[in-house]
């Protein structure tokens, strides 16, 4: 098999993408006209990708399987979109964010695309501000930035709580432009089933229409996947219930190796699960932990008492808090990166000291935060002598002003008031470093297939820093991949319409009419949910937070063996010319429990302790970080592309091997 | 203007634009009614200029009736316009828990008003027709307060215009301010203006109510 | 744990007649959400080989915009500011009935059951909800045109609208003022939207007339059952932004 060859220019890091963008192929606007490109998702990656394709002039066709563009899941992105401005004057620059970046990745990702993704960051806020997102501004009407996620500097725009959300629109609004002018053909509700390959080159798609069933074939001169991450894989995550890897996994099935599958991130602050029937987790804002305490009880009969519901949290004194994480990292106590905060919490609970009925639940305190605030406020205001309770409450309008919005979404689903008793929150579940292997182009193994966002692989490493994926996806879209695909397009102006007519079409198309067709007349005994939750449950407990040998082994047997159940069992309602969302969940989590093998199988692979994948068998032995986990960067400095061979177990691994020229590897240390 | 008229928005434009019409009408005519109230003479002198002066009869009044007919005409308009809109209907909505009575009755507060303005016209205004331009009678200044008189004799007739008057004040308390959040002004410096619009709404009605029962029980 | 009636509005597809259909479920958990009651209700439904309520939903978190139930009477159930995913059952109460209906309006057609096609929404949004710039990155620096900080706040607020439609569900004349009004005010208040004012609102409103949402009276309902609490001011904005255009000519 071939080497990888990640196509990075050659050149000094700073220079690369600016020597790249000289030297490529460009496509004439008249020969643009005669180029096809097909669009799957419609996100931050995918939508910005579509609205600036159709600008240059290419023809798109894009496919979502929401009602609209607008609806992806990048709109639940809450705290903000991080940008090398040095608006604020503290020292940041492009190096600086790439490196912050290669650094929270632990070292694991291709230096040569975080340096370009640094550099464009600037242009995606200056794009974002010329289409009219409301970004937020200070009193002198310049943009505001805060800091997030234990970075030195403060480089993230936000728009409220809903930055993704507003970015999302803005994409929205550009492509909305293109639709108008006819040059995005938007298939709403329809579903990329397969790609078609054509002479090795990716030409096209089989879609179906998820409103009327039919199976529709798609063709183009080049295909682009921008379908998001697969955390549904754990059934329980912070990703919209739709959210699926099937694009990305019938790619991988079609000669696209996949790379990292065992790099997920867990998110520290969500709202914890309430019950069997929790079908999603919503996240809060990693903004929180900047104010709030984290806390279990000290004492085991304390928490056995507050599960059974005859202790209030309130009632606990002081004394009696196990405050873990500023115990454990006294230098950034409750602010240690989403890793560490997760695997914490997981740790206390495993140990029986969750505070909810369900055991998994930690406190997120924010009762020092109101009389700190309080009492600065008193002294402010010029108050004597003030009583407690007013600086309680004086604290609790400034936190109002601050996570308003995020109070009050925790009291309308928990239905506890979190200004009055600590709030209660979990790990979970919320993105996916790992995906589709591709080059410095963006393109996968496959020619002519390319994919950007959450979907491929390349930015973030093993963990990716808050405020990123929002940068990265707009990246992708907006100012790589436009370059990079015209430079392959270059050579496809003479080929003309590419014909859905063909054995190629008729092949793929008989494979998806076929899988469909099995699943309407399986007439099994299990609902689809039921091996979804299984997988999840066999994710979770085997491949979460913490994963070893022994569970991961099990993990692989296990997964293997709900699926041969899911072919025997499975029960899918309705038909198949018609909407069928049984159907459509049916195609998804068949899909879902190949990629968990995979998963579990890479997982196994990479014994060592990097970014959000945490081994029992790779911790530090001893010294200051005894307990903490241990990279192993002479064994492990390679991205794991899996080549598909017919079952998840047959995967070929090829490694890209790692270079890291402009930066020293180091240890993360929070203590 | 039937290009302009054409859009929504135009429409409401329309309505609200009749309505601020009607409503300074409204004003007028409790003022003049008012003076019956404190002194005959006054009320004949006003009615008297009123009814024979050639710019309030042949100017003003066409504008008045095109306004009020404008005015119901287009308010049908759009009722059938918004049914059209709903396509199947809901097996329940709860519409109480989201908007006013009155809001969502404009129609038939509306209805109540326009049955009343026939009333008012074979009443008042027919009469006056027929005494000035079929029978040419020769002009009595003085005959406006007795007519007034009598017509509030009747309980029923009374009772009609009560129920009538509290209609349109269920008209007015959503209409007046609705013509101004039509006409674009809605912002924290017109929370003053709504309060004005509410007192208008049902003082105007409460006047006539008052005037009606006055003359009823002191005839 | 409550036991529940419920009614729910069943169609087979777009020409189908549909009809309320009643089912009972058991042992309802008042800390479930709305949404997963109606899982409990389509798992049922599986087992004995019926076909699942079909209904929009997403991300369950109040942003996508996709779920789009008319519960007991209401948009988005009888909660404010909340979209059908994160009501929950602590709302209800044992031994209830809840009806559950699509949101209704002739320009948002039943797909099946409670799924609606908001297309017109679409429309309205390709019609002028944009600020022709190109996405080319050859924009002036982010911060060369400063907007006061009150400016930026108010057209945040009109652009947390996320196009669920409620505001046109719970309509009675299923006017689509506030959706509309909301991408309009949003522009209408940023320097970056003022090129192209006048033909945004010319254009979006005649969309929105052409797919025959009904006209606005100003009952002010859709600001009530607006999840993201869109203001009425931003109708009155669009109605000075109309006049401004029309006076233009």
């Amino acid at each position: 098999m071939a080497k990888l060859d990640s196509k990075v220019p050659k050149g000094p890091l700073a220079d690369k993408w600016t020597t790249y963008k000289d030297k490529i192929d460009l496509v004439n606007p008249a020969n643009k006209r005669n180029i096809d490109i097909i669009v799957v998702g419609t996100g931050l990656a995918g939508g910005s990708a579509a609205a600036t394709l159709a600008e240059l002039g290419y023809n798109v066709k894009a496919f979502c399987y929401q009602d609209s563009p607008r609806r992806a899941h990048s709109i639940a992105a809450q705290g903000g979109i991080n940008a090398a401005k040095n608006y604020m004057g503290d020292g940041d620059s492009n190096y600086r964010l790439f490196y912050d970046t290669v650094k929270g990745g632990d070292y694991r990702s291709r230096e040569a695309n975080v340096y370009r993704l640094a550099e464009v960051s600037g242009n995606i806020i200056d794009q974002c501000v010329a289409q009219g997102v409301p970004f937020a501004r200070d009193y002198g009407g310049l943009l505001d930035n805060r800091s997030f996620g234990g970075v030195l500097v403060s480089r993230t725009f936000y728009a409220k709580g809903q930055t993704g959300q507003q970015l999302l629109l803005g994409c929205y609004s550009a492509m909305n432009r293109q639709i108008a002018r006819g040059k995005i053909e938007m298939h709403n509700r329809h579903e990329m089933l397969d790609v078609v390959k054509v002479d090795g080159k990716a030409r096209g798609i089989i879609a179906r229409n998820l409103i009327t069933g039919e199976i529709e074939r798609h063709s183009a001169h080049a295909v682009v996947i921008a379908t998001g991450g697969y955390g549904n894989v754990y059934f329980l995550s912070t990703n919209a219930m739709g959210s699926n890897a099937t694009a990305a996994w019938k790619i991988h099935k079609k000669g696209a190796y996949f790379a990292n599958p065992c790099y997920t991130q867990i998110h520290p602050t969500c709202i914890p699960r309430s019950g069997d029937y929790q079908s999603k987790l919503t996240l809060m804002s990693e903004s929180l932990r900047n104010d709030g305490r984290i806390w279990v009880p000290a004492k085991m009969e304390d928490a056995k008492a507050i599960q059974q519901g005859k202790l209030k949290p309130t009632q606990i004194a002081e004394e009696d808090r196990d405050y873990y994480l500023e115990r454990r990292y006294p230098a950034f106590g409750n602010l240690v990166p989403r890793d560490v905060a997760s695997r914490a919490a997981k740790e206390r609970c495993d140990a029986g000291f969750g505070v909810n009925a369900t055991g998994e639940a930690v406190y997120l305190d924010f009762a020092t935060a109101f009389v700190r605030y309080g009492t600065e406020q008193a002294k402010i205001h010029n108050i004597k002598n003030p009583s407690k309770e007013e600086i309680i409450k004086l604290g609790q309008a400034i936190i109002e002003e601050k996570y308003g919005n995020l109070f009050q979404m925790y009291e309308k689903i928990i239905a506890e008031n979190p200004y009055e008793t600590p709030m209660m929150i979990y790990p979970a579940t919320h993105y996916t470093m790992g995906g589709v292997w591709v080059d410095y182009n963006l393109m996968t193994t496959v020619e002519g297939l390319y994919c950007i966002g959450e979907a491929n692989f390349s930015d973030h490493g093993a963990n990716r820093l808050g405020a990123s994926a929002l940068m990265q996806g707009l990246a992708d879209g907006y100012f790589v991949l436009p370059y990079t695909i015209g430079d392959y397009l270059s050579d496809d102006i003479r080929t003309g319409k590419i014909s859905t007519d063909t054995p190629e079409f008729d092949a793929v198309e008989k494979e998806v009419k076929d899988r469909l067709d099995f699943f309407i007349n399986n007439k099994g005994t299990h609902s689809v949910d039921y091996f979804h939750k299984k997988l999840g449950k066999v994710m979770w407990n085997k491949a979460g937070m913490a994963r070893n040998e022994k569970h991961l082994k099990e993990a692989i047997q296990e997964i293997k063996e709900i699926r041969e159940d899911f072919w025997k069992n499975v029960k899918v309602t309705g038909k198949l010319d018609e909407f069928n969302q049984e159907l459509e969940k049916a195609g998804r989590v068949a899909d879902f429990l190949e990629l968990g093998e995979l998963f579990a199988i890479d997982a196994l692979d990479r014994n060592e302790s990097c970014g959000g994948h945490f081994r029992d068998e790779s911790v530090e032995q001893d010294g200051p970080q005894k307990g903490e986990a241990l990279r192993n960067d002479k064994d492990y400095a390679y991205v794991s592309a899996w080549e598909y061979k017919g079952e998840p177990s047959d995967a070929i691994l090829h490694k890209e091997e790692l270079e890291f020229k402009d930066i020293e590897l180091k240890t993360r240390s929070y203590k | 203007m039937s290009g302009l008229l054409s859009s929504s928005l135009a429409k409401k434009y329309a309505m609200a634009l009749s309505a601020f019409f009607l409503i300074f009408f409204l004003l007028m005519h409790v003022t003049i009614n008012l003076l019956s109230v404190f002194s005959e003479d006054a009320f004949n002198v006003a009615s008297h200029f009123m009814g024979t002066n050639p710019v309030i009869q042949f100017a003003m009044q066409p504008v008045l009736i095109f306004g009020v007919i404008f005015h119901f005409v287009m308010g049908f308009v759009l009722e059938i316009k918004n049914k059209k809109a709903q396509g199947v209907k809901y097996f329940k909505d709860n519409g109480a828990a989201n908007s006013t009575w009155m809001s969502r009755n404009m129609i038939y507060s509306g209805l109540a008003i326009l049955a009343f303005i026939i009333l008012h016209f074979i009443d008042f205004w027919i009469p006056e027709l027929k005494y000035k331009y079929v029978e040419v009678l020769p002009e009595d200044p003085t005959r406006y307060f007795h007519e007034l008189q009598e017509k509030f004799v009747s309980i029923w007739r009374v009772g009609a215009y009560v129920i009538a008057f509290v209609f349109l004040a269920l008209h007015l308390l959503h209409g007046f301010n609705s013509a101004f959040q039509s006409m674009g002004l809605n912002n924290k410096y017109t929370k003053g203006f709504k309060k004005c619009a509410n007192a208008y709404s049902i003082l105007i009605p409460a006047l006539f109510i008052f005037i009606a029962l006055f003359h009823h029980f002191n005839h | 744990m409550m036991n529940l009636t419920l009614k729910i509005w069943r169609q087979k597809g777009p020409h189908d007649k549909g009809q309320m259909v009643d089912y009972k479920v058991t042992d309802i958990s008042e800390h479930m959400s709305f949404l997963e009651m109606i899982d409990v209700l389509n798992e049922q439904l599986v087992t004995k080989d019926e076909d699942p309520v079909a209904f929009d939903h997403d991300c369950r978190e109040g942003i996508c915009g996709m779920c789009s139930m008319y519960i007991n009477g209401e948009a988005h159930g009888p909660d404010r500011g909340i979209t059908t995913c994160q009501l929950h059952m602590r709302m209800f109460n044992d031994g209830d009935t809840i009806t559950i209906e699509p949101f209704r309006a002739a320009a948002f057609p039943v797909i099946k059951d409670l799924v609606v096609d908001r297309m017109a929404f679409e429309r309205i949004q390709q019609a002028g909800g944009y600020i022709g710039v190109n996405t080319s990155g050859n924009t002036q620096d982010a911060n060369a045109i400063p907007i006061s900080k009150h400016a930026a706040d108010e057209a945040m607020d009109a652009a947390t609208c996320i196009g669920c439609g409620a505001c046109v569900a719970t309509c009675k004349n299923s006017s689509a003022m506030l959706f509309v009004a909301a991408k309009v005010s949003q522009y209408a208040l940023l320097p970056q939207g003022q090129v192209e004012a006048a033909d945004r609102v010319m254009n979006m409103v005649a969309q929105m007339d052409a797919e025959g949402f009904g006209n606005c009276t100003n009952t002010g309902a859709c600001e009530v059952e607006c999840p993201k609490g869109i203001s009425l001011e931003n109708i009155a904005r669009m109605n000075r932004e109309y006049l401004k255009a029309s006076s233009k000519g």
